[in-house]
């Protein structure tokens, strides 16, 4: 029975949904090339689910619409910081549209229902609700890499993500579908029950997992299915590059934790040996490959896969504790991938996009404290001390150490020493060396203040990492 | 407690603080900045002497204790205190980066603020570091003495700079990593990160394997020790003098410091299995190294090697005691072998930082680093050669110096070991004669070798005030340690006391 009271525990999502599709129409009739009135109406919309999302949370497990959809104190946390991390996204991306003279409103759209999206996945509490989440999500996101049609790199990013992502929905599909006909139920809660009870049918059981393991690593960018990574990240407009690598991997996050934990957690030990899998093999390829890499939107691009590893090291630990540690390294990998996104857009001019690592050489010359700020995200990236990356990467390693897994968190610290190489290759750059040409950077005030405050915030909740650990635990206790 | 003060806090952000503000005043008054940077340093100088007068030598407890929960989930603590092992290290750490401000004060004309500044954060964290009394905060510290290390490398370094420093951050961070794995593992165990309760966390005889291994990695590296040691001599040859400096005289010692704290009373039983091969590397250390000095063309890669060679004898001294306590049956001759090692280290800051500072007085007048530049400095700079014979006497173990009581105590120690570690540890007074001597001999006797040598200015008053403070240091330890052993004399005893009794589960 769905009542009312089911319906306030939805406002948030409904909230955004309204608004979206009231910006759609406002934004077809504004005159303004610069679409400051969509652009605005698209923060407040952010802001009052970031309210509503707040003034909402209880702290309690609500499931309503027949136990399809659920509101609980995980989903509460990643959805507040979708929404603060959006309106810090939409901040560096109308900035970067309007450097390039090139402001659509659909941006604004297209990103508001990916967020819808990524809010539905986050609360799915049945396999409909994460696919209705998820193609939501995806869809948006092809959209916004083909944005730019007149871009033959975007076009075929956006083809080979459209072609990639729909074979990796198939599978996932699949895979929901072995599950649902051995067990009867899309529920989540319920599916894991069953299992428990299924024991004699594990073979078939893993079967369907494997599927929407697919389903899940595809989504992170996990080798092996990786491949649409770095043309996505290349190829789009970087004001897409920006939201793709960032808010979208919080979402996924929450899929990997709703459907392998609140659902196939009786089947724990299968799928902690594939990830084990997935988790080294990515770190091993994004770290190498990233070396190898002249531009930063490609180099980050690898780098996020090696990320997505360590990030996975979490859920294979396979403790609350554990769980808590790779939201803690999710939250934080993306506001690292915020910043040095948004120091490409502060160096991007009109028709150049300031994304070859030639382009950054003697930053610390022409800006010393944007480069300082390139600095703290580097480091913090790499994951040296007193910087939050340092911390996610600590959270992890302790969590899989407490669960016994010393020689994955000795491999995982071995990549993390190939990967810093790249990091201070780009702080090389930076600081060594001397410009190349003289590059104007430039943007608005409100741009300088956030992006600085961006990177400030690394090194503070570095210094001072309790308090967001304790959002964690709470959220996964 | 004599005093209130957060004596060790102080020492930690103060020059953190004063660092940023140098920053921020920025290059626009350069006397301003210079004055500033003397002054913050000087200030933390005077602070950390309170830390020797107020010392309570008589016992080997921690003191100057600072509590305070910082992460509570995991009962992460920001712990300071020190004891007999840190106090003389923070000390010497506060003097040279007060001489290091000095040496830089006309050298360094770009970007002045952001190299005093690096200088001062650095300081602040290396005195973090001795202070640190939980692991993670330790380990903080530790890893973020790097990022200030290599920046001074790279922006201020010769021309080969890139490559250097990339080579110094990669290498230490490999060994600090695994560090971390073992930190992590032991809280596994312990569910703690206090160092001291982890000192008394049994542990079984593989797992104490495992973690030596992983804290060997770390300090290994750090020290050096011959293998790991190849980062050194292109760090120490490519850094600007005040990083080689810093890097010579206290980032070297935090790898001994590290086996102090870290890896003899955490996992004593993996010291006493693999003691013999940390005695065999710090011998290859001494004697191979020494030989690969004596063929040095370039006067620092000459140190930089020699550093290597004396630290094989702090290695030694520290890990020659098991064998020693098997041949005695009592600790007395572990213990003197242990303050012969922290003795060395103390000695050798200074007489590594006085050398690298003799060549970076050089190289600021003619611009190479070469032996076969040069040749009859005397002639033209009477007082520097003066004082440089001081200190390379002193790097080859002149009795009277520094340099003479750390061999000494780890030489006579060791024969209680083996006659043959100490036949092989005496070597370094012949070698080191030799590579010292020479290199004397062909940079500052002889006729002047050119016009260049032949124009030299000898060394101003700023320049006489640090080469005096450090031979004043160097003949006053030389002469009179005693105020040194009486600092660590009950930490020592206590440590070793504690090392030679197995905690195998």
């Amino acid at each position: 029975m769905v009542q009312l009271s089911d319906i306030v525990v939805l406002l948030p999502e409904i909230n955004l949904l309204i608004f979206a599709c009231a910006i759609l129409v406002v934004d077809t009739f504004t005159q303004d090339p610069a679409r400051r009135i969509t652009y605005l109406l698209s923060q407040i919309a952010l802001l009052v689910t970031i309210g509503l999302v707040f003034f909402l949370h209880t702290g309690a497990s609500i499931y309503v619409f027949n136990g399809t959809f659920v509101s609980d104190p995980m989903s509460s946390a990643l959805k507040a910081m979708i929404g603060i991390y959006g309106v810090v996204i939409f901040l560096y991306s109308f900035e970067y549209l309007n450097k390039q003279d090139w402001v659509k409103g659909e941006y604004f759209v297209l990103g508001l229902f990916a967020m819808l999206g990524m809010m539905v996945l986050i609360s799915a509490a049945s396999m409909i609700t994460v696919y209705l989440g998820l193609e939501l999500l995806s869809l948006s996101l092809y959209a916004m890499v083909a944005m730019q049609r007149d871009s033959a790199s975007a076009s075929e990013a956006a083809m080979k993500y459209f072609v990639l992502g729909a074979l990796a929905s198939g599978m996932l599909l699949y895979g929901i579908s072995i599950l649902y006909g051995i067990t009867g139920t899309f529920q989540l809660q319920e599916l894991n029950q069953q299992i428990q009870m299924h024991t004699g049918q594990n073979a078939l059981l893993v079967f369907g997992m494997i599927f929407v393991i697919v389903g899940i690593a595809f989504k992170l960018g996990a080798v092996p299915f990786h491949m649409w990574v770095p043309d996505v990240y290349e190829g789009a407009p970087t004001a897409v590059t920006l939201f793709v690598s960032s808010v979208p991997k919080i979402a996924a996050f929450a899929m990997a934790i709703r459907l392998l934990v609140n659902g196939l957690e009786p089947l724990m030990q299968d799928w902690q040996l594939i990830l084990i899998i997935l988790a080294v093999v990515s770190m091993a390829i994004g770290n190498i490959t990233a070396i190898a890499q002249t531009n930063i939107k490609r180099m980050l691009a690898y780098s996020t896969i090696a990320h997505i590893g360590f990030l996975l090291l979490g859920i294979i630990a396979g403790s609350h504790l554990g769980y808590a540690a790779s939201m803690f390294y999710v939250i934080t990998y993306a506001l690292m991938s915020m910043g040095a996104f948004g120091i490409i857009i502060f160096l991007s001019q009109k028709n150049f996009e300031s994304d070859n690592l030639d382009d950054i050489k003697g930053l610390s010359d022409r800006n010393p404290w944007f480069a300082f700020i390139m600095l703290i995200l580097m480091f913090s990236l790499s994951g040296v001390p007193p910087f939050l990356g340092f911390w996610a990467k600590w959270f992890v390693l302790k969590e899989l150490i407490a669960s016994g897994y010393v020689w994955v968190a000795a491999a995982a610290v071995f990549f993390s020493i190939i990967g810093a190489y790249y990091y201070l290759r780009i702080v090389k750059l930076m600081y060594f060396d001397k410009p190349e040409r003289p590059v104007l950077a430039g943007a608005s005030a409100q741009m300088q203040v956030v992006l600085s405050l961006n990177g400030i915030a690394l090194l503070v909740i570095g210094m001072f990492p309790g308090l967001l650990m304790a959002l964690c635990l709470s959220a996964l206790l | 407690m004599p005093t209130e003060l957060p004596i060790l806090s102080l020492l930690i952000w103060g020059p953190i603080l004063g660092g940023i503000w140098v920053l921020y005043a920025g290059d626009r008054q350069v006397l301003t900045i210079k004055y500033l940077a003397f002054g913050v340093s000087l200030i933390t100088f005077v602070l950390s002497i309170l830390l020797y007068t107020d010392f309570d030598s008589t016992t080997y407890r921690m003191q100057f204790i600072e509590f305070a929960p910082w992460i509570d989930a995991f009962s992460i603590n920001y712990h300071l205190g020190v004891d007999g092992i840190s106090v003389p290290l923070i000390i010497l750490t506060t003097f040279t980066t007060l001489l290091i401000i000095l040496a830089g004060w006309e050298v360094i004309d770009y970007r002045l603020s952001q190299y005093m500044a690096a200088f001062l954060i650095l300081e602040g964290l290396m005195n973090g570091v001795f202070a640190a009394q939980d692991a993670i905060l330790f380990y903080v510290f530790w890893e973020a003495m790097l990022i200030p290390m290599f920046l001074i490398i790279g922006i201020w370094g010769g021309p080969n700079r890139i490559y250097a420093t990339i080579k110094f951050f990669l290498y230490t961070f490999l060994g600090s990593v695994f560090m971390l794995v073992a930190l992590l593992y032991l809280y596994s165990e312990a569910n703690s990160f206090n160092i001291l309760e982890l000192h008394d966390l049994p542990l079984g005889a593989t797992a104490q394997t495992l973690i030596f291994i992983a804290f060997l990695l770390a300090f290994a590296v750090k020290i050096p020790m011959w293998p790991v040691h190849t980062w050194l001599p292109d760090a120490h040859v490519e850094a600007p003098t005040g990083g080689s400096v810093i890097l010579a005289a206290i980032m070297l010692k935090m790898g001994g410091y590290g086996f102090l704290r870290f890896s003899l009373p955490i996992v004593p039983d993996a010291s006493l299995l693999l003691d013999k091969f940390m005695i065999a590397l710090s011998l290859i250390a001494i004697v191979y190294i020494g030989f690969v000095a004596l063929v040095q063309q370039d006067m620092k890669k000459l140190i930089a090697y020699s550093s290597i060679s004396h630290m094989g004898f702090v290695t030694l001294g520290l890990f020659v005691g098991f064998s020693i306590y098997a041949a005695t049956g009592s600790g007395s001759g572990s213990q003197m072998a242990m303050e012969g090692a922290i003795m060395q280290m103390i000695s050798h800051g200074f007489i590594s930082g006085a050398l690298f500072l003799c060549v970076g007085v050089m190289y600021d007048r003619i611009h190479s680093r070469q032996i076969s530049d040069y040749g009859g400095v005397v002639n033209t700079m009477p007082h520097f050669a003066a004082f440089m014979m001081l200190f390379v006497m002193a790097n080859s173990g002149l009795p009277g110096t520094s340099g003479f009581v750390g061999e000494f105590l780890v030489i006579l120690s060791s024969y209680q070991a083996s006659f043959w570690i100490a036949f092989l540890a005496a070597s370094i007074l012949i070698l080191g004669a030799a590579y010292n001597l020479w290199l004397y001999k062909r940079v500052i006797f002889g006729d002047v070798a050119n016009e260049k040598v032949q124009g030299l200015q000898d060394i101003n008053n700023r320049e006489f005030l640090i080469m005096s403070l450090l031979a004043i240091a160097v003949l006053l330890f030389g002469l009179w340690p005693a105020p040194l052993f009486e600092i660590m004399g009950p930490t020592i005893e206590h440590l070793v006391s504690h090392v030679l009794q197995s905690k195998v589960i």
